[in-house]
C-alpha cells in the first residue's frame, strides 16, 4: 500500500464524514423552513381583495402585519395578518388553534376594516382583555398592542 | 423574504391540512450513507495496518446492514413520523466504534470487534421490544415511586454479595450465569423517567411554593422531599461502590431536568455550586478523587498513565489524523473504553473528532426538539432529560479524555466497548425515537378533534 493511496483514503474518509454530517442537517432543514404543503390552496377572493387594501396603508403608522403569542402554552408561535379574520381559540376550525385551557372553543377574533384591525371576544367564558379592560365590543388595535386571553397573550407587530 | 413565507406555511396548518413528511425515505438514504461509512472506516483500518483488504469485510457489511435493517423496518412500521435522522447518526457512531475496536484488536491481537457487533444485535433487539411494547410514552409517566424505587434497586445490585461483581477496583458489576452487566446503565434511563414523572405533578409547588433565601427561591421541604432522597441515595450508592462518573452524571441530569421543569436559573447555580463543593470535600476526603485531580492538573507526574498517552496521541494525530489504522492508539492503557474518543481523535485527527462530536450535539438537539414539539409535560420533560444527559454524558467523558475537567470514568456512547452501555444507549434511543414520532405526528383528523375540544368544558378562571 503506498504512502499516497493511504493519504488519498484518509482524506477521503474524512470528507465522508463531514458530508454525511451535511446530509444530515440538510435533511433536518426542514424544521427551519417548513414543509411544502402538497398544493397550495387557492386565495379566496375577498381575501386578495382585502389584501391589495392593507397594502396599501403598509409601512403606514401602526398597521401591524403579524400577531405573535407571547406568553401562554403556544408562546412563540405567530400568523400572518394579511386582511382575513383571524380567529383564536381552543377548537381545531380556529385560524390559530390554541392548547390553553383557559380559552373557549371560539374566543377572540381579529377583523380586518377600513384599514384598521380589530378585535373582538366571540362570547367566550373568561373573556378577551386589553390591558384591564374586559371587552365588551370591537376594540380597534394596532401594533404593538396586546390582549390576552385566558393565559395567552397575543402582540401584533408590524 | 423566503424565510418569511416559509414561516407562513408552517403557522397556518389547521387551516391549510399540511401533511407532515414521514421521513423514512430521507431514513433509508441515511441509513445506507451510515452504513457505507462504517464499512469504508472498517475496510481502511485493515489497509492502513495491516496493507490489505479485510477478508470478513462482506461478512461486516452484512451483520451491520442486517441490524440496521431491522431498526429501520420496525420504525417505519412502528413509528412512522419519527425523526428520520436519529438512528443514521446512531449507525454511523456505532460503525466508528466498531471499526476503533477493530482496530485496537488488530495492535492487542483480541477479538472484541465480534463481542461489540453481537452486543449491537442484542441492543437492537431491545431497541425493536421498546418500539414495540411502548406504544405510547404516556404509560411510563404513571408509576413514579416505583421507577424511583427501581432504579435505586439497581443501583444497589452490584453491592449484594453473591451476584456483585468488582472489577478494576469498581463494584459495579453484577454476574448471572456467567454474563456480566453493569445495571447502573439502566438504572441511569430508570431514573430520568422517575424525575420526568415526577417533576410533572410537582413543578408548580417547586418553583412557586417556598420562601426566598440569599436570592435563590428554594423550594418546600415536602415538595423537594422524595427527590432528595432518591438523589442522596444514588449518589451514596455510586460513592459507595467507588465510581465517580456515574455519580456525577446522575448529578447532573437532575440538576438540568429540575432546571427545565421549572425555569428558575437559581437551580443550575445551586447545582454547580454544589458539584464544586463536593468535589473540594471529596478532593480532601477520598484518595481516589485527589488523585484524579493531580493527574489533571498536571499528567505527565505519570508518562505512561491514559491521560498522558491520550494527549500525546491527540497531539500525534493533529489536524487530519495519522490515518486509520497507522496511529499507535493502543498505547493508551484500556484505550477501547474510556479513551476511546482520544484512540478516534489520533486516527482521525482534530477534523475527525469535532464531525463526531457534532453528530453527537445533532442527535442530542434531534432530543430537544422532540421535547419542543411534544404537547404533553412528560414527554417534554422526559425527551429534554434524556437528551440533556446524553449530552452531558459526552461532554464529562470527552472533557475528561482530552483534559479540560478531571477524568471521571464513564462510556462514550456507541463508540466504547462494553455491552451494557451500549445496549442501554439503544433502548435510549428507542425511546428518543418514541417521543419523536409522538412529536411530529399530526394531531388526529379534524373531526374527531373539533369534536373532543368542542365538547371538552373550558376551565373557568376564578376572581377573587
Amino acid at each position: 500500500m503506498s504512502e499516497l493511496t493511504l493519504t488519498v483514503i484518509k482524506l477521503g474518509f474524512l470528507a465522508v464524514l463531514w458530508l454525511l454530517i451535511l446530509s444530515v442537517t440538510s435533511a433536518m432543514r426542514a424544521d427551519l423552513f417548513g414543509v411544502r404543503p402538497p398544493k397550495q390552496p387557492k386565495p379566496q377572493r375577498e381575501a386578495r381583495e382585502a389584501a391589495r387594501q392593507n397594502r396599501q396603508p403598509r409601512g403606514a403608522k401602526g398597521t401591524p402585519t403579524r400577531a405573535f403569542i407571547v406568553e401562554g402554552p403556544d408562546t412563540g408561535r405567530s400568523v400572518p395578518l394579511d386582511g382575513t379574520p383571524v380567529t383564536f381559540g381552543r377548537g381545531a376550525e380556529c385560524t390559530v388553534p390554541l392548547a390553553d385551557e383557559y380559552v373557549s372553543t371560539q374566543h377572540a377574533r381579529l377583523r380586518f376594516h377600513e384599514s384598521q384591525w380589530f378585535v373582538e371576544d366571540l362570547g367566550s367564558t373568561n373573556g378577551t382583555y386589553v390591558g384591564n379592560q374586559r371587552l365588551t365590543r370591537s376594540t380597534p388595535v394596532t401594533a404593538r398592542s396586546r390582549f390576552r386571553l385566558g393565559k395567552t397573550v397575543v402582540e401584533l407587530r408590524k | 423574504m423566503s424565510l418569511d413565507r416559509a414561516r407562513a406555511r408552517t403557522d397556518a396548518p389547521a387551516s391549510e391540512a399540511v401533511t407532515p413528511r414521514r421521513g423514512r425515505g430521507t431514513e433509508l438514504v441515511l441509513l445506507i450513507f451510515a452504513i457505507g461509512i462504517a464499512t469504508f472506516a472498517y475496510v481502511s483500518v485493515d489497509l492502513g495496518a495491516l496493507g490489505r483488504v479485510p477478508p470478513n469485510a462482506l461478512a461486516y457489511l452484512g451483520g451491520l446492514s442486517a441490524a440496521t435493517a431491522v431498526a429501520h423496518v420496525v420504525i417505519r412500521l412502528r413509528a412512522p413520523y419519527a425523526d428520520p435522522v436519529i438512528l443514521p447518526i446512531v449507525v454511523t457512531l456505532c460503525g466508528l466504534g466498531l471499526a476503533m475496536i477493530h482496530r485496537l484488536d488488530i495492535a492487542d491481537g483480541t477479538t472484541r470487534a465480534s463481542t461489540q457487533l453481537t452486543w449491537m444485535a442484542i441492543g437492537v433487539t431491545l431497541f425493536v421490544g421498546v418500539l414495540i411494547f411502548v406504544r405510547d410514552h404516556r404509560v411510563l409517566s404513571r408509576l413514579p415511586y416505583i421507577a424511583g424505587l427501581g432504579g435505586l434497586l439497581l443501583l444497589v445490585l452490584p453491592l449484594l454479595p453473591v451476584i456483585g461483581h468488582s472489577i478494576r477496583g469498581a463494584r459495579i458489576w453484577i454476574n448471572v450465569g456467567g454474563m456480566t452487566f453493569q445495571p447502573g446503565e439502566a438504572a441511569k434511563i430508570i431514573l430520568i423517567i422517575a424525575f420526568a414523572a415526577y417533576l410533572v405533578q410537582t413543578r408548580d409547588a417547586l418553583a412557586l411554593a417556598g420562601r426566598r433565601f440569599l436570592g435563590v427561591d428554594l423550594p418546600r421541604a415536602r415538595d423537594l422531599g422524595p427527590i432528595l432522597l432518591v438523589w442522596l441515595g444514588a449518589l451514596g450508592i455510586l460513592v459507595v461502590q467507588n465510581d465517580l462518573g456515574p455519580s456525577v452524571l446522575l448529578f447532573g441530569i437532575f440538576v438540568l431536568m429540575i432546571y427545565i421543569a421549572t425555569e428558575r436559573i437559581s437551580w443550575i447555580i445551586l447545582g454547580l455550586l454544589l458539584i464544586l463543593a463536593g468535589g473540594f470535600a471529596a478532593n480532601a476526603v477520598v484518595s481516589h478523587v485527589a488523585e484524579r485531580i493531580d493527574f489533571w492538573m498536571d499528567p505527565f507526574i505519570d508518562p505512561q498513565g491514559q491521560v498522558a498517552q491520550s494527549l500525546y496521541g491527540l497531539a500525534y494525530g493533529g489536524l487530519l489524523g495519522t490515518g486509520l489504522g497507522q496511529g499507535r492508539p493502543d498505547l493508551t492503557p484500556i484505550a477501547e473504553s474510556d479513551f476511546i474518543g482520544s484512540a478516534l481523535g489520533e486516527e482521525l485527527g482534530l477534523t475527525g473528532l469535532i464531525a463526531i462530536i457534532l453528530l453527537y450535539a445533532l442527535l442530542a438537539s434531534r432530543g430537544l426538539r422532540a421535547g419542543l414539539l411534544l404537547r404533553d409535560p412528560f414527554g417534554k420533560l422526559l425527551a429534554a432529560g434524556l437528551a440533556a444527559g446524553f449530552f452531558l454524558q459526552v461532554f464529562i467523558v470527552l472533557g475528561g479524555v482530552t483534559r479540560l475537567i478531571p477524568l471521571t470514568g464513564l462510556t462514550t456512547p456507541f463508540l466504547s466497548l462494553g455491552g451494557s452501555s451500549l445496549v442501554m444507549n439503544w433502548v435510549l434511543v428507542a425511546l428518543l425515537i418514541r417521543l419523536s414520532d409522538a412529536a411530529r405526528r399530526p394531531a388526529p383528523p379534524s373531526a374527531t378533534a373539533s369534536s373532543q375540544t368542542d365538547t371538552a368544558v373550558t376551565q373557568v378562571v376564578r376572581i377573587r
